[in-house]
C-alpha cells in the first residue's frame, strides 16, 4: 500500500517537474525580452549570456522613445485603434442584438457573413483594398486604415456580443415589457447595464487585434510618419540588421505592454466567449 | 419576437380598424431586426463588397503603376490566370504551403493536445503556474514576438546557439539559422506553434473539464491503460473541440504572413521560400503588378474558403443551437 503511494507521489512529482519545464520553455522568449531591455551592452553582446540584469539599466527605454517616429506612431496607433473600435461597438451591438434576440429572414446568410469574414486570409485583400483606397485617395491615410480594420473588427465584434447578449436570460426584458417599458426603455434600462463588462471585454479584445495588427498597416500606410507602432516596430532594425538589440527589445517591451496589460484583464472572458459553443458542444 | 404571442391573443380581441393599425406595428416591428443589422452590412457591403467587385475586375486586367495613376486598366481576358496557372513559382509556393500548414497544424495540435493532458495532471500551484504563463504568451503582439525570436536566434549572440551548444545538442557557435530554407521555415514554424499554443491549451483544457471522472475511473479500475482511456473516452468527447481547433488553425496557417514575411526578412526572402501569402505580397503588391496579383488574390481565397466550409458550417450549426 504505501509502496503504491510512494509510486504515485513519485509520478506526480515527475509530472510536475515536466510541468515546469514546459512552463520555463515557453516563457522564456518574453522574459528574455524584458531582461535584454534593462542589460548594459556588455551584458548583451558577451560570449556568456547575462541571465539576469542584476544592475538594470533604463537607457535603452531612453534611446527607443527618442528614435524618430516613435510618438508620432504611437499617436496614429491611438487614434486608428480608439475610432475603429467605438465606431465599431455601437453599429456590432446593435446587430448583435437582432442576432440574439430575433429570428428573422436571412438571418442564416447574415452569421454565414459575419462567421465567414473572419476567415478571409488578409494578404489576401491588399491588392484590392490597395488599389481602391488609392483611388479616392486613402492611402497614406488614416481614415483608409480605419475603415479597412472595421471591417474585420466588426464582424468579430458583432459574433462576440452575440455570445454575451445570449448569456442574459430574455425573461428579463419580458417581465419589464409587461410592465409597461418599451423596447427602447428596455434596451437603456436593462440590457445595456446587464451587458457593461460583455461591451467592454469585447471593446478592449478589439483594441488588441487593432493594435498588433501588422500587413494592412504595412501597405496602406507609407510614411513612416503616419505609421502604426507595430510597423514602426517592424522597421526598428532597418536593412543592416547589425543592431542594437537592447533598443530592440526595449521597443518591443514597451510596444507589448498596453497589450499584455489589458489581455490579462479581459482573457478569461473572451476566451469563454471564442469558444463557449464548442466547449458546450 | 419578444411578444408575438400576446400580440396574436390581442388581435382576435379587437376591432378591424384597431386589428389593421396592430398590422401595421406589427410589420415596424418585423423591420426592427433589419434596421438593426442595417448599418453593419451597409459599411462591409461598401468596404469589402466594393473593393471584392475591383478584385474580379483587376484580375481579367492589366494594372501596374501607370494604370494605378490613370486610373484605368487595360482588360487582358484570362492571361492573368493563365500566366499565374502556368507560373512553376506557383505550383512550389503550393506545395511548400501546404507541407509547412501540415507541419504547423499536426505539431500545434498534438503538442496542445499533450500540455492540456499535463495541465490536468500536474499539482495545482504547477497549473496555476503553467497556465498564467500561457495566458503571457497568449498576449504577445505577434510582430513583438517575431522581433524576440529574431534576437534568440541571431547568429552572432543568439541565446538558442548558446544554449544548444552548453546542453551538447551540437556545436552551434555563430551557427547562422537564415541560411537554407528549411531551417528558415522550421524557426517560422517554432514561432507560429508556440504562440498558436496558449489557445488551442486553454480551449482543449476547458474541454477535458467535461470527461466525466467517475467514467475514467470505472475504466481504470476495470484496469484500462491510459491511453485506451485516452483514445475510447477522452478524444471522442473532445471531437467536437479538437475538430474545430483544427480548422480554425488549417485556415490561419495556410494565409500566415507577418511571421514568415518578418522572420525571414525581406532581404532574405525568394521565391525559393516563398509561402503563398508572401508569393501574393511579392509579385503583386511589391512588383505593382496588381492585375495579376489581383488573380493570385482570387485563387488563394478560393482556397481558403474550400478550407472553411466545413468551420463555418459547423459555426453556424452551433449558433443556431444555441439560440
Amino acid at each position: 500500500m504505501t509502496a503504491r503511494r510512494r509510486g504515485r507521489r513519485l509520478r506526480q512529482t515527475g509530472w510536475n517537474i515536466v510541468g515546469l519545464v514546459v512552463f520555463v520553455v515557453m516563457v522564456f522568449p518574453v522574459f528574455w525580452m524584458i531582461s535584454t531591455a534593462f542589460k548594459t551592452d556588455d551584458q548583451i553582446v558577451g560570449e556568456k549570456p547575462t541571465w539576469l540584469p542584476l544592475h538594470p539599466t533604463l537607457a535603452h527605454f531612453r534611446d527607443a522613445i527618442d528614435r524618430p517616429f516613435f510618438w508620432d506612431d504611437v499617436k496614429n496607433s491611438l487614434i486608428v485603434v480608439s475610432v475603429t473600435v467605438a465606431i465599431s461597438i455601437v453599429l456590432a451591438f446593435l446587430a448583435a442584438v437582432a442576432l440574439a434576440r430575433y429570428r428573422f429572414g436571412g438571418r442564416k446568410l447574415f452569421v454565414v457573413l459575419v462567421i465567414g469574414i473572419q476567415m478571409l486570409p488578409q494578404a489576401g485583400l491588399i491588392i484590392p483594398l490597395y488599389v481602391v483606397l488609392a483611388r479616392y485617395h486613402q492611402v497614406n491615410a488614416l481614415s483608409g486604415l480605419i475603415v479597412t480594420y472595421m471591417t474585420f473588427v466588426l464582424p468579430f465584434c458583432v459574433w462576440t456580443l452575440r455570445g454575451f447578449l445570449l448569456g442574459i436570460p430574455k425573461d428579463l426584458e419580458e417581465a419589464a415589457m409587461v410592465d409597461g417599458s418599451t423596447r427602447l426603455g428596455v434596451f437603456v434600462k436593462i440590457l445595456l447595464p446587464l451587458m457593461g463588462p460583455g461591451l467592454v471585454a469585447t471593446s478592449v479584445f478589439a483594441f488588441i487585434t487593432t493594435w498588433n495588427e501588422y500587413i494592412f498597416a504595412r501597405v496602406l500606410l507609407n510614411d513612416q510618419q503616419k505609421q502604426t507602432v507595430t510597423v514602426w516596430l517592424s522597421y526598428f532594425l532597418g536593412s543592416s540588421r547589425h543592431t542594437d538589440w537592447g533598443a530592440l527589445m526595449a521597443a518591443s517591451t514597451l510596444t507589448a505592454i498596453p497589450v499584455i496589460v489589458f489581455f490579462l484583464l479581459v482573457q478569461r472572458r473572451i476566451a469563454f466567449g471564442l469558444t463557449a459553443g464548442a466547449v458546450r458542444g | 419576437m419578444l411578444d408575438s404571442s400576446s400580440n396574436a391573443a390581442a388581435g382576435t380581441l379587437l376591432g378591424t380598424s384597431r386589428r389593421r393599425r396592430r398590422l401595421g406595428v406589427r410589420a415596424a416591428h418585423a423591420a426592427v431586426p433589419y434596421a438593426l443589422i442595417l448599418p453593419v452590412v451597409a459599411v462591409i457591403g461598401v468596404i469589402l463588397g466594393y473593393p471584392l467587385y475591383w478584385l474580379v475586375k483587376l484580375s481579367t486586367e492589366r494594372y501596374g503603376l501607370f494604370e494605378l495613376i490613370r486610373h484605368a486598366g487595360v482588360s487582358v481576358g484570362l492571361a492573368n490566370y493563365h500566366s499565374v496557372l502556368h507560373d512553376s513559382i506557383f505550383w512550389r509556393t503550393l506545395l511548400r504551403t501546404v507541407v509547412f500548414t501540415t507541419a504547423n497544424v499536426v505539431l500545434t495540435m498534438v503538442l496542445g493536445m499533450a500540455i492540456a493532458l499535463l495541465l490536468v495532471r500536474v499539482s495545482a500551484v504547477v497549473r496555476v503556474l503553467l497556465s498564467s504563463g500561457l495566458v503571457l504568451v497568449w498576449s504577445m503582439p505577434v510582430v513583438v514576438a517575431v522581433q524576440v525570436w529574431y534576437w534568440m536566434t541571431n547568429f552572432e549572440n543568439g541565446v538558442v546557439n548558446y544554449v544548444l551548444t552548453e546542453l551538447h545538442v551540437g556545436n552551434f557557435f555563430h551557427h547562422d539559422w537564415y541560411v537554407t530554407t528549411f531551417s528558415q521555415l522550421s524557426l517560422v514554424t517554432l514561432l507560429i506553434v508556440w504562440g498558436a499554443l496558449p489557445f488551442v491549451v486553454i480551449t482543449l483544457y476547458a474541454g477535458l473539464a467535461q470527461v466525466p471522472g467517475d467514467l475514467v475511473e470505472a475504466a481504470e479500475v476495470d484496469g484500462a491503460r491510459s491511453w485506451r482511456i485516452f483514445l475510447d473516452i477522452t478524444l471522442p468527447i473532445l471531437r467536437p473541440i479538437v475538430l474545430i481547433l483544427t480548422s480554425l488553425s488549417i485556415i490561419w496557417d495556410f494565409g500566415v504572413f507577418t511571421q514568415p514575411y518578418l522572420l525571414i526578412g525581406q532581404s532574405k526572402i525568394t521565391s525559393g521560400n516563398y509561402l503563398m501569402s508572401i508569393y501574393l505580397f511579392e509579385e503583386g503588391y511589391f512588383k505593382s503588378d496588381f492585375g495579376r496579383g489581383a488573380a493570385i488574390s482570387i485563387l488563394m481565397l478560393l482556397m481558403v474558403a474550400a478550407l472553411s466550409v466545413v468551420y463555418v458550417r459547423k459555426m453556424v450549426r452551433m449558433g443556431e443551437a444555441v439560440q
